[in-house]
């Protein structure tokens, strides 16, 4: 029962430590993360610092594109900061969306190979399929869980530079394979993605090719 | 009191809100990310989330003050508000949100005036609950007992 598991909740087995690697000198995985949301930011912060991740995290696309050096004159990365490996950005933020931002790394020659998660509480289809073509790596439904960014960080890590390539080859195909069923009328969007995020199997989060 | 009884007490405590709706299994994933590094993780979240409501929920009136309402202003906060309820799985302010937005949508201002007085009471159920849970877990730790396992 949830409530039971909510006292004597799990402690997180012993070898979750994904992201940092073992042995010294070894790099850490870096993430950056984008979220307009006080809540969302703090959360995806403990998320990602329980996997040993670094992380740095920003409240607007713009602060992200300037911790990346790629706005304002000031670089607050540096020669000696840690590289980032990976973006995970929310999609609804006000003044830049998570999808411009996408456009922007994307669109630069020294970021374009970093992969970019995107997250977001509204699963609307036409939003997931211009994320993906625009390459982002994977379109994430929010509340976002500490499985999702394990299971990430687990594929991001393992074979690295081909693991991102071979995702980025993959078309769309026309059809997706999702699990939602389309709202009936506009209205409903909300009350769609809301009750299927409760389900009791997880909705696959990426378009799988057919 | 001692820690046993506490104990139960909250495990009783929680296993209602969980049954009333009030909390669902986001909420779990909180409780898991808390360890001994950040032994008041879900109490900062959850402080973060009442801070931000509270702020939320007055621009929300405001909105809905002015003549010429501005319904994507007042959906762009309900948006907000649904995300970050979402986040720490207060479900019926979560769902009152869902609600809420689709008569945004209608543009049926009577309705985003009752919605905005529901969400506001069950805002203010779930704090007055959540103290609670907290104020147990304290007094746990008083009585010597280990915090939630």
């Amino acid at each position: 029962m949830a409530a039971a598991g909510a006292v004597l909740r799990q402690k997180l087995p012993g070898n979750m430590d994904i992201c940092g690697r073992s042995g010294k000198g070894s790099p850490e995985f870096h993430v950056l993360a984008v979220d307009d949301s006080l809540v969302d930011r703090k959360v995806i912060e403990k998320l990602l610092r329980s996997l040993s991740c670094k992380v740095t995290v920003v409240e607007s696309g713009s602060r992200a594109l300037q911790f990346l050096g790629l706005e304002g004159e000031d670089s607050s990365v540096g020669f000696d900061a840690l590289p980032v490996n990976l973006i995970m950005t929310d999609y609804s933020m006000p003044g830049m969306t998570g999808y411009e931002l996408l456009k922007k790394i994307k669109g630069s020659s020294a970021f374009r190979e970093i992969p970019v998660v995107i997250m977001s509480s509204e699963r609307i289809l036409a939003r997931i399929n211009r994320c993906l073509e625009e390459g982002a790596e994977e379109f994430l439904s929010k509340p976002v869980k500490l499985s999702d960014v394990e299971r990430l960080t687990r594929y991001l890590l393992r074979g690295e530079a081909d693991q991102v390539s071979e995702f980025r080859k993959r078309k769309l195909p026309k059809t997706c394979d999702f699990e939602f069923s389309f709202p009936s009328s506009p209205l409903s969007n909300d009350s769609d993605s809301s009750s299927s995020s409760r389900s009791s199997s997880p909705l696959p989060k990426r378009c799988k090719s057919v | 009191m001692d820690a046993v009884h506490l104990k139960r007490q909250l495990i009783t405590f929680t296993e209602q809100l969980f049954r009333e709706g009030f909390l669902d299994e986001q909420f779990n994933q909180l409780q898991q990310l808390q360890d001994e590094n950040n032994p008041n993780f879900v109490v900062e979240v959850v402080s973060l989330f009442f801070q931000d409501t509270e702020r939320l929920l007055d621009e929300l009136s405001k909105a809905l003050d002015q003549a010429n309402l501005d319904f994507k202003k007042v959906d762009g906060h309900v948006h907000q508000l649904k995300g970050s309820s979402s986040s720490i799985g207060a479900q019926r302010v979560q769902r009152t949100c869902i609600i809420f937005r689709n008569y945004c949508n209608e543009k049926n201002v009577q309705a985003c005036l009752k919605c905005l007085q529901v969400v506001k009471h069950e805002f203010a159920l779930l704090k007055s609950k959540m103290e609670t849970l907290f104020n147990l877990e304290q007094q746990i730790l008083a009585a010597g007992g280990p915090p939630s396992i």
